[in-house]
């Protein structure tokens, strides 16, 4: 029963969610609509930790094997990229470092910062 | 076997379990971010689907009902982000400086190289939303006048290549704090990185779930304004 009512409750947020992605005209998926939902509910105290906490660790848990289908599903478009793929694999390489870089670099000389102005 | 496998509603899910199971054994064996189990599953579905001659339809039959739980696990990322509460309030100001600085050199650097590399306003529309989750990917870059498949493919690439540098490089350049790895993690390879970060530790994940959504809002945003630029 425990799992059943978790579930329900991560199931009637996403529901949710995708409504709204529906009706809010931005290309912005149910998930993040649900995942801020949730947030909500949890810090108003609508939901409590402990209604989801189990189901959404095993959810969180098995989320990477969630996006093999996903990974798989380039193969039947594969012939026709095929002639950009160099190209799109070459932009996506240097774009995905260059992100990595600036993002991390710029949160942890923040994050830092402020850690050490709490012991002044 | 084809027609076997057609009807058979677990074939895919099966499949992709099994090969995700061998990956996870096989990186405790051999622990290197080379050996990431998504990386190895994928590509072993891959060459199981053509070296097999399997209908990719009846693959994806099954497979989907694993993709179907994406948006309720998507969802409880607001869990770790609940128990870390305290640091999202205390990092605002880095949470979205880094993440808006990182989104803002994304949309630079494909814009510039796409020139460079003389690609069509199809591709490089295609590749603008590259570093968010595909599912935003997938509505900006079809509104820009990008291709499906290409914008699929470019967040793939993105995902895949991410996840087994990125301990490397966050290493290399000292990127220590669990914070600011969750935000780097998040905003260059979004939710296959945030399944990625959430294995390093609870703050790294829920950091990294946040910068799917921070990063998403900001690149439906930014990539409209960046369009005119490949």
């Amino acid at each position: 029963m425990t799992y059943m009512f978790q579930f329900l409750i991560i199931a009637a947020v996403s529901f949710v969610g995708e409504l709204l992605s529906l009706v809010v005209p931005l290309p912005i998926p149910g998930s993040v609509y649900g995942l801020l939902l949730l947030l909500v509910l949890l810090i108003t105290g609508v939901v409590k930790l402990h209604h989801i906490e189990k189901a959404a660790d095993f959810l969180i848990q098995i989320m990477p094997m969630l996006f093999i289908a996903p990974a798989v599903s380039v193969l039947p478009i594969f012939d026709s990229v095929a002639d950009s793929l160099l190209a799109v694999a070459l932009v996506c390489v240097v774009s995905t470092l260059v992100v990595m870089i600036i993002t991390g670099v710029v949160a942890q000389a923040l994050v830092t910062r402020k850690e050490g102005r709490k012991h002044e | 076997m084809n027609e076997i496998l057609w009807e058979s509603a677990y074939f895919g899910m099966v499949l992709s379990v099994i090969y995700f199971w061998f990956g996870t054994w096989l990186r405790r064996r051999f622990p290197s971010p080379l050996v990431n189990p998504l990386l190895i599953a994928s590509i072993l579905t891959i060459a199981t689907i053509v070296l097999l001659d399997i209908d990719y339809d009846a693959y994806t039959k099954g497979a989907s009902h694993l993709t179907w739980l994406l948006t309720p696990s998507t969802v409880c990322l607001a869990v770790p982000l609940y128990r870390q509460l305290q640091l999202l309030r205390r990092h605002w100001q880095a949470i979205v400086i880094s993440v808006g600085a990182g989104c803002v050199a994304c949309a630079v650097t494909v814009a510039v190289m796409s020139r460079l590399l003389h690609l069509t306003p199809e591709i490089y529309h295609s590749l603008q939303p590259k570093s968010v989750t595909t599912a935003i990917a997938l509505g900006v870059g079809t509104q820009l006048g990008g291709l499906e498949g290409i914008i699929s493919l470019g967040v793939m690439i993105t995902g895949l290549f991410g996840v087994v540098i990125v301990d490397v490089v966050l290493k290399l350049l000292k990127v220590t704090h669990p914070v600011a790895k969750g935000l780097a993690i998040g905003n260059s390879i979004h939710a296959i990185g945030t399944a990625h970060a959430l294995e390093l530790g609870e703050i790294e994940g829920a950091m990294s779930g946040l910068t799917i959504v921070v990063a998403g809002i900001m690149t439906v945003i930014l990539a409209p304004l960046f369009s005119g630029l490949g």
